[in-house]
């Protein structure tokens, strides 16, 4: 993250959108980490249907709760610069943005979902079907902008590649790097909270 | 500070004040764990104490 911040503030050109376009360099990125854990909680949801990995159901439920972080932190983020450049918070009209809250609010009612319903394998199971749904939004979400002939969105790469310059690009994808490795590294620190958190409960069980 | 330079700001410090929170909360549930522990092992030694005095006495 050092190495990212580092880049961004003292090495990556401004460009025509001036200092304003260094939240593109933490707002992509955090998009990008939001839809990445979207996707692990997905594949995890699969593992768990599919090869009934007992592990998998707490895999994808952290994987979920950790892209819902990143996805608030999308939206805000993605709000504050739409203000400057904009003028406005948010834009209705935006396929992209629109979509993007869609998704967000799937996942947050992944939640109510899983918590309306007793620990067991029928939650688990009801789990992993709602998050394999949702999955099918990323695509729609990222595709949005494309299939819109409308837009106001900054469009960051295009089928020519990225549009900017290397050294940006460099300092983008070293962006996309440390958030992902941040996620990650969050990711298994959660999962190793709640892991303990249950053999605790187990053993509490057993002890009483 | 220029009004474009307080929206960068805002954003790097929304997104540090967040990340920040959750690691908070995780560092809490992590001390929470830790006390369970503690009384877990406590617990254990006194199952264990009754069964070694009824060893001695028999």
């Amino acid at each position: 993250m050092g190495a990212a911040l580092a880049l961004i503030f003292f090495y990556a050109p401004l460009d025509e959108d001036g200092l304003n376009q260094k939240i593109f360099y933490i707002h992509v990125p955090i998009a990008i980490t939001a839809y990445a854990c979207f996707g692990w909680g997905g594949w995890k949801a699969l593992r768990h249907l599919w090869k009934r990995d007992e592990r998998a159901d707490l895999e994808s439920y952290v994987a979920i709760h950790l892209g819902v972080i990143f996805g608030v932190l999308t939206l805000v983020t993605g709000s504050i610069w739409a203000r400057y450049r904009w003028g406005h918070w948010w834009v209705w009209s935006e396929d992209q943005l629109v979509l993007f809250l869609v998704l967000f609010l799937f996942y947050c009612a992944y939640f109510m979902l899983r918590y309306s319903l007793a620990p067991g394998p029928q939650r688990e199971n009801l789990s992993a079907v709602y998050a394999l749904f949702g999955v099918v939004l990323i695509p729609v979400s990222v595709l949005a902008i494309r299939l819109s002939e409308r837009f106001i969105h900054p469009v960051a790469f295009d089928r020519g590649g990225p549009n900017m310059a290397g050294s940006q690009f460099l300092t983008f994808c070293v962006a996309v790097a440390a958030l992902l490795a941040l996620a990650a590294m969050l990711y298994h620190l959660e999962l190793a909270g709640k892991r303990l958190d249950e053999r605790l409960r187990e053993l509490r069980e057993a002890l009483q | 500070m220029s009004t474009e330079e307080k929206y960068v700001a805002a954003v790097y410090l929304v997104v540090f004040l967040v990340l920040l929170a959750y690691v908070f909360i995780i560092a809490l549930k992590l001390q929470r764990l830790e006390r369970e522990l503690a009384e877990l092992a406590e617990l254990a030694v006194k199952q264990r104490e009754p069964d070694r005095k009824a060893v001695a006495v028999g």
